[in-house]
């Protein structure tokens, strides 16, 4: 009956599963990600959840791609529409051509349907309830069933997802032969009364590699184990709650004293954000490694202590795990866009160090590295995630740790130093690249002490207004941020086939829907050098970039171009240069929306050429 | 606050302590205090205490808020690191130092602006916590910094020096420190250093959240008629429940108490509390007694001073993490990095 043809795909299509949260499906979706990556068939999932625990809307998206595109790609070829309350909602996402996956135990109105689309029913209510009683269990292997009959329609070899549910319920036997058998439920009545499979299917390949799978909160917790960070101090706030939840079981599996069973950290939920930062600055002055995770509101109210690391040179990790602002903004939506409160957080003249990792690999490298840079520099150290990466999995390189790895603790004065008559001021720039030399509290019994305080003072730590004094230590700071410049990641950058005069700067979680829109830019002839931004201060190559290029389009997901703004205010870069490509309603970035918005721009360039540069 | 380091010179006849080290040693900078400040008679029981227990004053790690009371750990301890943080945030501060390393004295000096009103939070939850300190609270009423505005802790009806009258309740930190369950809770005032040096000492051998609140009159802005943080007011009003004297393990410090009306409470760490009862029925173990003996004198507008509340077994912050003796600050990565071969095993795992 349909006048579009279904469409046909292998490995290479987008399922979208709509729920009502609190109905236990997150795990059963999961396990359909995770069953194909078993396949070999890279995948990159997400979740798009509300902000309250049950009753509204939620989706799990999981694009199936044995290309490896891990941005989102855009659009639904398969939804499984378990919502009745976003039933039009989801219908209509559907790609032409599309198949809509829905329970028919309740008939539906034809009204109710697309006629482009195929549409597959499974009386999944009735199947359920002629097997369970209990309404728990009703409710939960409804999941499981669904999940049986995706297996029969997408071709999924149910050997592999038994294993993998063997895997989750191992030594709970019970639970194991109970799942599996709704799996066979689900597949056998698909396979007995449906077409299996569709067009949509998945057959088995190699692309996964040794490639792992992992959130990004989980990673950059990880990286915080290894960076040696001993102390966190957090306060609940979506989405980067399960940072200080995924440190904490990290360190209870590796942290704990072998011989006295005892706990190498210390982890505290604060009362706000405030002690949060404080307990941080504490222990980091007191010569810890320490860290907090947060989100936008958060970062909002640390500011007066961020100052305080920033002006009394106290070393502070936060790790910022970005949602939508302003304000309460969406609070389980992702955005990039912290970037300048972040850069400038605190009042009178600050900067800030920021890293921006593409991905969960990315995540623990920079967040192990972030503590060696936090010490190093004594000042706070940024970790920017967002939403997208931080509580999503995706597919990733293996994590590596070189065991021959020291950790910096930076300029440290210890006693023997102090008693071989080393002069010590705290805020005297011994080596001429603004980073002074501290003690830890107790070093020496008549020599190293000094007193931190956010008020001024002069290179020994005497409490001084003198204006010159005061610019003396403000203009060192500048010098410090200077020399942070060649520690922090450099970016990355690639260039286009062809010489070409257009550039693109881009960073954080945008990296996979970049690199995908650079294939269907070049498809389409549009030649685009590109790179990645990975930290703020930016390095000397960020400035060389623009200047190689007529015009740079910068893209960022947030409204007001903030990358862009900081690379206008801290290079002096005429802002006309600089194209903003801005993508800011909650959902990631895809690579079709990067696609289309620079296409359109180059194709609209070539009509009325770009206005040169005023130099 | 100054950077006039007083001079270096000590006379030979000073009397030392048992490590040697005279009072001259637990002095700090110059206070830049209004002369007469209530801050600086505390300044000086603390230097006392110090010098008393023999503490190696490096040892001791003092941090602070902001404002008058927040500036004086530069008047003491000169050879120990001070950290004057933000208004109202020094108990967090002190939390994260304490958690770092284990091993060092946590004093904490905040003003009654710092703790009841913008740190009233920090304030409850580190004595909550149990974070083995000793937190002073130097309480005049006002913010005197900010030159006279009434504080959280200051008085209904009581007057500002402008005439202003205080239409709300007070809030007394004691009651709440009590409520809280802190192990340690005293009251003083700056002006008797005789029960004010003791109270000190016991506080920083307890090991858990002591609390100490000190009346501490702000001769600027609040001690004038009117004000219930005066001098005068003070003394009329004081009511002590007992004298304390410390007592180390090895040899007391001072003897001054009698016998018979001696009550020894002993520590955790073997130190010895001997008290001098006023009150026949006044027991320091009693956390509900206390708190019904502070409101009964509160209403009959007393200020109760001494040790109110003492447990001797309390534990700290440390205990309940469970964390390693070792403090966690000179630990490297030998110590706290699970290696390749771990990573290589939780690689596999996420496959
Ligand atoms: C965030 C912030 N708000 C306000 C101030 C201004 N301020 C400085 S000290 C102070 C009050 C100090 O009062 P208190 O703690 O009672 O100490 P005192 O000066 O009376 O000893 C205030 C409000 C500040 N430093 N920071
Ligand atoms: S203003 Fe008050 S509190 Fe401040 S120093 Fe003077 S007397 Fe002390």
């Amino acid at each position: 009956m349909s006048v579009q043809s279904p469409i046909s795909s292998v490995n290479d299509f987008v399922v979208r599963f709509a729920n009502v949260n609190g109905s236990g499906s997150a795990s059963a979706n999961e396990l359909f990600a995770r069953s194909i990556l078993r396949h070999g068939v890279p995948v990159s999932p997400r979740n798009i959840f509300p902000s309250n625990i049950q009753g509204l809307p939620t989706w799990y998206e999981v694009r199936v791609t044995e290309e490896g595109h891990l941005g989102a790609r855009g659009g639904v070829d398969m939804m499984v529409a378990m919502n009745p309350q976003t039933w039009d909602k989801d219908v209509a996402s559907i790609e032409p051509g599309g198949y809509l996956f829905y329970d028919s135990t309740k008939p539906m109105p034809t009204s109710k349907f697309r006629e482009d689309i195929t549409v597959i029913g499974v009386p999944l209510t009735a199947i359920t309830n002629s097997t369970y009683t209990d309404p728990r269990q009703r409710q939960l292997f409804k999941n499981i069933i669904y999940l049986g009959a995706l297996c029969a329609l997408l071709d999924l070899d149910p050997k592999l997802v038994e294993q993998l549910i063997g895997e989750q319920y191992k030594g709970k036997e019970k639970l194991l032969s109970s799942n599996v058998h709704a799996l066979h439920l689900g597949r056998d009545w698909a396979l007995q009364n449906l077409k299996c499979p569709t067009g949509l299917r998945v057959k088995k390949s190699d692309k996964v590699g040794d490639r792992i799978f992992i959130e990004g909160n989980s990673a950059a917790a990880l990286g915080a184990v290894y960076g040696g960070a001993t102390v966190c101090a957090w306060y609940p706030i979506t989405p980067s709650s399960s940072v200080a939840e995924a440190f904490t079981s990290h360190c209870k599996k590796y942290r704990h004293d072998p011989e006295t069973g005892k706990a190498k950290y210390a982890i505290v939920q604060g009362e706000d954000e405030l002690a949060s930062i404080g307990i941080v600055i504490g222990a980091s002055w007191n010569g810890a490694r320490a860290f907090t995770a947060t989100s936008g509101p958060g970062i909002s109210l640390m500011t007066e202590f961020i100052g305080l690391s920033y002006f009394a040179e106290i070393p502070a990790v936060i790790m910022n795990i970005q949602r939508a602002g302003p304000s309460t903004g969406m609070p389980t939506r992702t955005q990039q866009c912290d970037v300048i409160a972040c850069a400038y957080a605190s009042h009178g003249d600050t900067k800030h160090v920021l890293l921006f990792p593409e991905d969960p690999a990315e995540a623990f490298e920079f967040a192990a590295a972030a503590f060696d840079l936090a010490e190093r520099l004594q000042t706070t150290i940024f970790l920017m995630l967002d939403l997208d990466i931080g509580m999503n999995h995706r597919l990733c390189r293996p994590l590596k740790w070189d065991d021959a790895r020291q950790y910096d603790r930076g300029k440290v004065m210890t006693a023997e130093m102090l008693e071989e008559g080393r002069d010590f001021g705290r805020y005297l720039d011994v080596d001429g690249d603004g980073i002074p030399y501290r003690t830890y509290p107790g070093t020496h019994p008549t020599k190293g002490s000094y007193f931190t305080r956010g008020t001024s003072r002069d290179r020994y730590a005497r409490y001084s207004e003198e204006g010159a004094v005061y610019a003396d230590n403000m203009q060192r700071l500048v010098r410090k941020f200077e020399t942070a410049q060649d520690m922090v990641p450099r970016p990355l950058q690639a260039n286009a086939a062809k010489p070409t005069k257009c550039g693109v700067i881009y960073f954080g979680s945008t990296s996979p829907a970049m690199d995908e829109a650079i294939g269907i830019l070049e498809s389409r002839g549009h030649q685009l050098d590109r790179m990645r931004i990975r930290a703020f201060p930016f390095h000397s190559s960020v400035a060389s970039f623009i200047a190689d290029h007529d015009f740079v389009y910068v893209v960022e997901q947030n409204r007001d171009a903030q990358l862009r703004q900081l690379i206008v205010n801290e290079n002096g870069i005429d802002p006309v240069r600089l194209v903003p490509i801005l993508h800011y309603d909650g959902t990631p970035i895809t690579a079709r929306f990067i696609a289309n918005s620079i296409g359109d721009h180059q194709d609209h360039l070539k009509v009325t050429p770009l206005r040169k540069a005023v130099t | 606050m100054t950077y006039i380091a007083k001079p270096k010179f000590h006379h030979p006849g000073l009397k030392k302590n048992e490590l040697g080290y005279t009072h001259r040693d637990y002095e700090g900078k110059i206070s830049t205090l209004c002369a007469g400040c209530g801050h600086d008679s505390i300044t000086a029981s603390i230097i006392e205490a110090c010098y008393e227990l023999s503490i190696e004053p490096h040892r001791v790690a003092k941090i602070s808020g902001i404002g008058c009371s927040s500036k004086t750990p530069d008047y003491f301890l000169g050879n120990s690191h001070g950290f004057n943080s933000v208004h109202g945030r020094m108990p967090s501060v002190l939390t994260g130092a304490n958690l770092a390393n284990r091993d060092l004295i946590y004093l904490g000096v905040s003003g009654d602006g710092d703790s009841a009103s913008i740190g009233f939070g920090q304030f409850a939850h580190s004595i909550r916590r149990a974070v083995n300190m000793t937190y002073i609270v130097e309480n005049n009423g006002v913010y005197g910094l900010t030159k006279g505005q009434f504080s959280a802790t200051a008085d209904r009806g009581s007057k500002s020096k402008k005439g202003v009258t205080n239409t709300d309740n007070a809030i007394d930190l004691v009651a709440i420190a009590l409520q809280l369950g802190a192990t340690f809770v005293a009251r003083s005032f700056s002006g008797d250093k005789t029960q004010l040096v003791p109270l000190i000492a016991a506080a920083i051998r307890h090991k858990g959240a002591s609390f100490i609140d000190v009346i501490s009159p702000c001769i600027a802005f609040n001690n004038h008629a009117g004000s219930t943080k005066s001098f005068d007011y003070v003394r009329e009003h004081n009511d002590a429940v007992n004298r304390l004297d410390v007592l180390v393990g090895r040899e007391p410090i001072s003897v001054d108490y009698a016998p018979g009306t001696v009550q020894v409470v002993e520590q955790h760490d073997g130190t010895r509390l001997a008290l001098r009862k006023l009150d026949a029925d006044y027991d320091p173990h009693d956390r509900l007694g206390a708190q019904t003996f502070l409101q009964k004198h509160a209403a009959k507008g007393q200020i109760v001073t001494g040790l109110l509340y003492v447990d001797p077994d309390a534990e700290d912050l440390h205990t309940h993490l469970d964390t390693v003796e070792t403090p966690l600050n000179t630990m490297d990565e030998q110590a706290l990095c699970p290696g390749s071969a771990v990573l290589d095993k939780i690689n596999a795992s996420l496959r």
